[in-house]
C-alpha cells in the first residue's frame, strides 16, 4: 500500500524561534508538574473539595475551580497529564522499539523475512486505531498496561515503514558494503552500522507519534473507555463538562487548552527535530 | 491516525523497463499480498474472544445466566471451539454475505450495519468536501507566493488546526454554533429522507468538526508538492511564454501536483468510515461508530467483530483501488 509520496519541504527554522521555544517551555512544564504530581501542594485528584462546577479563581475555591462533583480542576490537570505522558511515552516506546527492529530486519534480511514483516504490518496498518482500542475495551477492562500495549503495537508499521526505507537507503553505501565484506556479523550490522543512521529520524517521529498517541488517548477516556473513572484524564474531563456547557463552559475550556497546547508543542518540537535531521543527512 | 512519515530520498532505482511477464508476477505477488492481509485482519477479528478471560458465552450472559442459557449460546456462536474452527465458520457464513446475529437484538450483524452505513458514510463525503474545498484554494494561495503572508497565515493556521483533536474541535463547534448562537442543533439526526434542510442542519457541525482534522494534512500536503513543482522547468517555461500566473497555477501545476493528495484523501475516506467514532458519539449521530460504541458495555462480540472485519476489509480494498488508480493516472508508476 503505497503512502503519499509527499515532498518535504524545509521550514525555515530561524523563523519559527519563539513558537519554538514556547513549545519546548510548555512541554518542559507539564513533564516537571506530571512528575511532580504528588510532591505539589494539591488536593486528592479523586475526592470532592468544594461546591461543584466552581468557576477558576472565585474567591472561596481551589485555583482553578471544581469540576461537576466538586473535585479539584487544578489537580485533574495536573495528574491527567501525568496518565497522558505515561502512556503516551510508553506506548511510543514499544512502537519505536518494535518498529524499529522489524524495519531494519527486513532491509538486511530481505526476501522471505522482508515479505512476512510486510505482510503483519500491513495488516496493523488495516485496522483503525480507535476502532481496535474500542473492541479490545468490550473484552479486557482497559488499564494503564493493555492500553500502552495495544496503542504501542498498533503504532508499530509506522516505524517499520521509515526505519526500513532508510536502511534500504544505507545499505546500498560503501561503508556497509566495506563492513560486510570485512565479514561483520548480522546482529553487528544490524546495531553498529545500521542503527546509529536511523535514530535520530526515528527519535524525531517519535514526537509526533507521541502527540497522536495522546490524541487517542484523549478521544478514548473521551469516549468513556479509556483509563478508567476516578482516575483523572484530560479526555474525561471534557466528556464530563460537555454537558454544562450552557453555564458552565469554563469547565471545558482549561483540558481542551492543555491538550491543544500539549500537541501542538510536541507537533512543533517534531517539526522542528525533524527539519534538523533532514539538514544533517544532507 | 497516523501520522504522515518523514519521506525518505530513495535510491537511484536502476531504471529498469518490466516486460509483460516481470510485470504479471508482481501483480500476482501484490494480490497475494493483499489476500493475506485480508486473512490476518479476519482472523485477529475472530481471535479478539479469545481474549476474554473464561467463558466468552458466560461473560456476556452475565453472572445471573443459567446453565442452559450458557450452553446454548455457546451453540449457537460456536465459542466453545477452537480459534481455526471457528474462523473457517465464520470466514465461509462470511464469503455468503452472513456475519453472525447480534447478541442483544439477535438481528443479522450485517443488517444492523447496513442501516447505519448511510450516516457515517454522508458524514465522511460531507467532511471530505469541505476539507479539500477549503485545502485546495489555501494551497494555491499560498504557493502562489510561496513565504508571502498568505502562505504564512495559511501555514501557521494549518498548524494550530492539526494539534486540534476532533472531540476538542466538535465540544467547540457545539459551544459556538448551538449553545451561544443557536443557529445549529446541539445534536441528534435526521435522515435525509426527512428533507435535505433538516438534514444538513445535523450533519453540518459534525463534519465540520471531522474536517477540521483533515483540512490542514491536505492543506500541508498540496502546498508542498505545489511548491515542489512550481520550481521545476516546465512552470518556467510555461510563464516565459507570458502566460498568466493563474492559468499557470491551475492547468500547470495543480495536476501533477496532486497525485499524493488524491491518494491520501482516498485512504483518509476509508479511515474516517471507522474513526467518526468520537464525532458520532458527541452529536449523537446514529453511526457505525455509535453502533460500536453501543455494542462494548453488552459486550456484543459477533457485531464488534463483524464491524472491525469489514471496516478492516474496507481499508484493504480501498487502497488496493488508491494503488491502481495511482499507476492508471501516473504513467512513472506504472514503469517504477
Amino acid at each position: 500500500m503505497s503512502t503519499g509520496t509527499g515532498t518535504a519541504v524545509a521550514t525555515p527554522v530561524a523563523k519559527r524561534r519563539p513558537a519554538l521555544w514556547l513549545a519546548l517551555g510548555w512541554l518542559g512544564l507539564v513533564v516537571l508538574l506530571a512528575l511532580t504530581a504528588d510532591l505539589l501542594p494539591l488536593p486528592a485528584p479523586d475526592e470532592p473539595v468544594g461546591a461543584p462546577s466552581l468557576a477558576p479563581f472565585a474567591p472561596d475555591g481551589p485555583l482553578l475551580g471544581t469540576d461537576p462533583i466538586g473535585r479539584s480542576v487544578a489537580s485533574r490537570l495536573v495528574h491527567g497529564a501525568r496518565l497522558s505522558l505515561l502512556v503516551g511515552l510508553s506506548a511510543t516506546l514499544i512502537a519505536a522499539v518494535v518498529g524499529t527492529a522489524l524495519g531494519l530486519c527486513a532491509a538486511y534480511l530481505r526476501g522471505a523475512a522482508e515479505r512476512v514483516i510486510a505482510l503483519v504490518t500491513d495488516s496493523l496498518l488495516a485496522f483503525p486505531p480507535l476502532l481496535v482500542l474500542l473492541a479490545l475495551a468490550a473484552v479486557v477492562r482497559p488499564g494503564l498496561t493493555t492500553l500502552a500495549v495495544s496503542l504501542g503495537l498498533l503504532f508499530v508499521p509506522a516505524f517499520t515503514r521509515l526505519s526500513k526505507a532508510l536502511a534500504v537507503v544505507e545499505m546500498g553505501r560503501e561503508y556497509v558494503l566495506a563492513a560486510r565484506v570485512l565479514g561483520a556479523s548480522g546482529p553487528r550490522m544490524l546495531t553498529r552500522e545500521l542503527l546509529p543512521v536511523c535514530l535520530a529520524p526515528v527519535a524525531a517521529y517519535a514526537v509526533v507519534v507521541l502527540a497522536t498517541i495522546m490524541v487517542i488517548e484523549g478521544s478514548l477516556s473521551f469516549l468513556g473507555v479509556g483509563i478508567p473513572p476516578p482516575a483523572a484524564s484530560w479526555g474525561s474531563m471534557i466528556a464530563g463538562g460537555k454537558d454544562f456547557l450552557f453555564d458552565a463552559p469554563y469547565l471545558i475550556a482549561l483540558p481542551c487548552l492543555a491538550i491543544f497546547a500539549t500537541v501542538f508543542a510536541l507537533n512543533t518540537a517534531g517539526d522542528w527535530f525533524r527539519g534538523l535531521t533532514a539538514r544533517g543527512e544532507r | 491516525m497516523t501520522p504522515a512519515a518523514p519521506t525518505v530520498p530513495a535510491t537511484t532505482a536502476a531504471a529498469e523497463r518490466p516486460t509483460r511477464r516481470r510485470r504479471h508476477g508482481r501483480l500476482l505477488a501484490r494480490l497475494a499480498h493483499l489476500v493475506g492481509v485480508l486473512v490476518l485482519v479476519t482472523l485477529a477479528a475472530t481471535a479478539l474472544v479469545d481474549l476474554l478471560p473464561g467463558s466468552p458465552a458466560a461473560t456476556i450472559l452475565g453472572p445471573t445466566a443459567t446453565a442452559e442459557a450458557i450452553a446454548e449460546l455457546e451453540a449457537e456462536t460456536g465459542y466453545d471451539r477452537p480459534l481455526p474452527e471457528r474462523y473457517a465458520t465464520w470466514l465461509g457464513n462470511a464469503l455468503t454475505g452472513d456475519l453472525g446475529s447480534s447478541v442483544q437484538s439477535n438481528r443479522p450483524v450485517l443488517e444492523q450495519i447496513l442501516d447505519r452505513v448511510p450516516v457515517t458514510l454522508e458524514l465522511t463525503v460531507l467532511a471530505l468536501v469541505m476539507a479539500l474545498a477549503a485545502a485546495v484554494p489555501a494551497a494555491l494561495l499560498a504557493a502562489h507566493r510561496e513565504g508571502g503572508p498568505a502562505d504564512r497565515a495559511a501555514t501557521g493556521l494549518a498548524s494550530g488546526l492539526l494539534s486540534v483533536p476532533v472531540f476538542v474541535a466538535g465540544v467547540l463547534l457545539i459551544y459556538a454554533f448551538a449553545v451561544v448562537t443557536g443557529w445549529f442543533p446541539v445534536s441528534g439526526w435526521s435522515p435525509l429522507s426527512d428533507g435535505l434542510v433538516d438534514n444538513l442542519a445535523f450533519a453540518f457541525l459534525p463534519a465540520l468538526a471531522l474536517a477540521i482534522g483533515e483540512a490542514p494534512g491536505f492543506y500541508r500536503l498540496l502546498r508542498g508538492d505545489l511548491v515542489h513543482t512550481l520550481h521545476q522547468d516546465f512552470v518556467r517555461t510555461a510563464e516565459v511564454r507570458g502566460l498568466p500566473r493563474r492559468y499557470v497555477l491551475l492547468r500547470h501545476a495543480l495536476r501533477p501536483s496532486s497525485f499524493s493528495l488524491l491518494t491520501v484523501a482516498a485512504m483518509t475516506f476509508g479511515r474516517l468510515l471507522a474513526g467518526s467514532v468520537v464525532v458520532e458519539s458527541l452529536f449523537a449521530l446514529p453511526g457505525l461508530g455509535a453502533l460500536a460504541l453501543q455494542a462494548i458495555p453488552a459486550r456484543d462480540l459477533p457485531l464488534i467483530q463483524g464491524i472491525v472485519a469489514l471496516v478492516a476489509v474496507v481499508y484493504v480494498v480501498v487502497n488496493m483501488v488508491v494503488d491502481a488508480a495511482y499507476a492508471v493516472l501516473d504513467p512513472r508508476v506504472r514503469a517504477a
